[in-house]
């Protein structure tokens, strides 16, 4: 649990970092340090914050509350251990209504202000989501349907990739490929928007908080890193199977977190960015492939084809 | 129209044709248009006369002149003549002079002794709910010049963009004209500033026809080996530009560091990336060596096999032509009209180019490269061409160089009196015009500069109409338009 806990609040900056470095190293440059992250949010957390005169208290304060509930979501995520620091059955739930609650706070915060930027960015995070979330309660539903139902944890720790069995296979690989996508448009990354664009007109995540700086921009900074952590955790444990030690799993984890930041890194550097008018049809991927494992399964359950 | 114009680049107007009659000027400008003439300059000067240039390819300069209408006011010749909007606009707003019936005469640049303020520019808007608004600038993300935007949104897409300039207004055109006309090469270089070497040439060469000086085939070669090396380091940004843009890293990063390789080779040469103190009127500061010959052939060789592979990359990954694809499409009717020249027109097909249509030494069989869909894909694919045929053109220009000194350049004497010059330059950007009028005591009376961006801008502002407002930075960039070169 006092692993778990270091994780959740070292990883997420690092797995930043990481993804940084290797679009650096593609580049051919030398790149900052993979602690970059750190010493950012050190600097925000030092600073003072400056308030647009048109900016209410929902500005203040949705940062700090999007932050406690994307943290209380990863306790509910397994995170280098053999269960969640927190969980319940039926936790997925919460898990996602804490990840929803923390999405419309931030896009609360965003109209707040009242800049044509952030209203447009609002938009665009807001739409993806209609098409997010009934893919990842479509997954869940998957798994429990496979191993039974029990917390958010016990679901993605049961289910391991089996080799010598292809359905066990069939569910990993097409799972984990759409949390991947959900990573990737969650975390705000190339190609679904560019974390690292100077034009506001473009952006998604990043133009939600033009106007946020200090303490909240370094919670901001945090609670983007720690989202994109809790996808790449999820999907680490399909790698690790039941009955590891729990050093092993801590070892397997941070192994799978590290290759998945390289990956991520690499599809940034690989792909150009697509155009926000096509970003909604390729949202749908995940979807389409939470309902394919769904179908297998049912199709496995009923004797195969 | 017994006008004494020398039929070659620069133009040089000995003797300048008599003051026409108000309805004969307009009649004589409408006449030419209907030929297939093209306005270089339409402007009031300061002793209260219209001067109308109108060219076309091959032909001599038709010079038209006429004093300032009775009560300031004429009937426009935009509604006809669309080329002319932008010219009528900056008369109206330097002289007062108005264009009655002109379809939007609104400022250009508020100059000094601005009528209005820049806060209070009357913007298009709507009354509709169902638009938004979105203002941009000026002040901009990245290190870009300052210039509003004014986009009128429904949804994600874009209905309307005002383009608002003016805030890099220096009053260069009255600094130029103010003292010795021959000292003035900063200036000129700094009229936009990426394109010092494309202002700082067609400055050179005006001056000089005002003196009455021609500069040596060797110094010329020179000239056209700086132009064709900026057009190069230029390309290469905007490359580099439009791959940042679509977040396209590899592209990105590798024609950034091209460009840097080109722009060395300049600063080998004259000790600046940008060209900056490279010519000079009468001839050159820094000539090309033998050594320096070989060495910039050998760096050229190399970078160019660079270039081809990551424009090859570039222009087969699926991802970066789903972006460039029918992407902020100008049509040919547009560009012909609104007198647009450089990449904004020829990525339409439309075949202008300077170095073609007014002709000097170098460029005696150039023929332009053009490219059809008017898209970002066309503005960028015709920068890659463009690369491949300046270095061409450098290869062979460098093949036929003597080694010259900058002592091979000529010193100018006095310019003359109550004469007038015209140069045109095809700079990276596209068609620059300059025009310098002599007094009776051979003071400049008139210095007046026309940047490609000015026509062009408003291409900009068409191109994208129903584009998703995402796509606007990407359609900016491959205009890549000056705005300081549009505020002189």
């Amino acid at each position: 649990m006092i692993v778990s806990m270091i994780l959740i609040l070292v990883l997420p900056l690092l797995f930043m970092g990481i993804i940084t470095k290797t679009k650096a190293v593609w580049a051919g440059r030398k790149g900052a340090t993979i602690l970059q992250p750190f010493y950012t949010c050190a600097k925000l957390l030092g600073k003072t914050e400056v308030h647009s005169h048109s900016s209410s208290h929902i500005f203040r304060w949705a940062p700090s509350l999007a932050l406690a509930a994307t943290f209380v979501a990863a306790l509910l995520v397994p995170f280098g251990a053999k269960s969640a620091v927190l969980g319940f059955r039926g936790d997925f739930f919460l898990f996602m209504s804490l990840l929803a609650l923390a999405k419309a706070v931030m896009v609360l915060a965003a109209m707040d202000v009242g800049s044509s930027f952030e209203g447009m960015g609002a938009s665009r995070e807001i739409s993806f989501t209609a098409f997010l979330e009934p893919a990842f309660l479509l997954i869940i539903g998957s798994l429990a349907y496979a191993g039974g139902f029990d917390t958010m944890g016990q679901l993605f720790y049961r289910h391991t990739v089996n080799i010598h069995n292809e359905w066990s296979v069939i569910i990993a690989v097409l799972t984990a490929l759409a949390l991947f996508i959900m990573l990737l448009v969650e975390g705000s990354r190339v190609p679904f928007d560019d974390p690292a664009t100077h034009l506001e007109l473009t952006m998604i995540h990043e133009v939600m908080v033009l106007d946020t700086s200090g303490v909240n921009l370094a919670f901001v900074h945090y609670t983007a890193a720690l989202k994109v952590q809790i996808y790449a955790s999820l999907i680490s444990y399909f790698l690790i199977p039941e009955g590891m030690g729990g050093t092993m799993i801590t070892a397997v984890f941070l192994l799978c977190s590290l290759a998945l930041a390289v990956l991520a890194g690499l599809v940034e550097s690989l792909m150009p960015r697509y155009r926000i008018s096509r970003n909604l049809e390729l949202v749908i991927i995940p979807l389409s492939i939470a309902l394919l494992v769904l179908a297998a399964l049912i199709v496995h359950n009923l004797g195969g084809i | 129209m017994d006008t004494n114009v020398l039929n070659k680049n620069p133009f040089l107007i000995l003797k300048q044709p008599g003051l026409m009659e108000i309805a004969d000027f307009y009649t004589a400008i409408r006449q030419l248009s209907a030929l297939g003439y093209f306005p270089l300059f339409y402007f009031g000067t300061s002793g209260g006369e219209l001067l109308c240039g109108m060219a076309k390819p091959e032909l001599p300069l038709e010079l038209l002149r006429t004093a300032f209408p009775d009560n300031r006011q004429y009937p426009s010749l935009s509604t006809d003549i669309p080329a002319f909007h932008i010219f009528e606009r900056e008369l109206y707003e330097e002289h007062g002079i108005e264009a009655v019936g002109h379809p939007w005469l609104k400022p250009l640049r508020y100059p000094a002794g601005a009528k209005a303020q820049m806060d209070d520019y009357p913007f298009f808007s709507s009354e509709s709910s169902a638009l938004h608004e979105v203002g941009v600038g000026p002040v901009h993300a990245g290190v870009i010049e300052p210039g509003h935007f004014r986009i009128i949104c429904h949804g994600e897409t874009v209905e309307h963009l005002e383009i608002q300039l003016g805030y890099q207004h220096r009053g260069v055109c009255k600094l130029l004209a103010d003292g010795d006309i021959r000292t003035k090469m900063q200036l000129a270089e700094a009229i936009a500033g990426d394109t010092a070497i494309g202002h700082g040439l067609a400055y050179c060469m005006a001056v000089e026809a005002l003196c009455g000086v021609q500069v040596s085939p060797a110094i010329q070669t020179v000239r056209s080996i700086a132009l064709e090396l900026e057009r190069i380091g230029m390309h290469l940004a905007d490359l580099s530009a439009l791959a940042g843009d679509i977040a396209y890293l590899s592209g990105q990063n590798f024609f950034a560091a091209l460009r840097t390789t080109v722009i060395n080779s300049s600063l080998a040469i004259c000790g600046s990336r940008f060209g900056k103190r490279w010519l000079k009127p009468g001839g050159v500061n820094y000539g090309i060596s033998a050594e320096q010959n070989k060495v910039l052939r050998n760096t050229l060789k190399i970078a160019e096999e660079q270039i081809d592979n990551c424009t090859k990359a570039l222009f087969a990954d699926a991802g970066v032509l789903n972006r460039f694809d029918s992407t902020g499409s100008l049509s040919l009717k547009m560009v012909q009209e609104l007198n647009m020249s450089g990449i904004t027109a020829k990525a339409c097909g439309y075949a202008v180019d300077a170095r073609k249509d007014f002709p000097i030494r170098e460029y005696a069989d150039f023929q332009p490269l053009i490219q059809n869909s008017g898209d970002v894909y066309a503005r960028a694919k015709l920068r890659n061409v463009e690369i491949k045929q300046s270095l061409e053109m450098i290869y062979f220009m460098l093949s036929t160089l003597p080694d010259t000194k900058a002592e091979d350049s000529t010193v100018l004497s006095a310019p003359g009196a109550d004469i007038m010059a015209v140069s045109v330059v095809e700079g990276w950007r596209g068609r620059i015009v300059h025009v310098i009028k002599t007094a009776a005591d051979g003071s400049t009376e008139q210095y007046k500069v026309y940047d490609p961006s000015l026509h062009n801008w408003f291409g900009l502002a068409l191109a994208v109409r129903n584009e998703g407002i995402s796509d606007f930075p990407l359609c900016n960039k491959s205009f890549d338009l000056s705005y300081c070169g549009a505020d002189l």
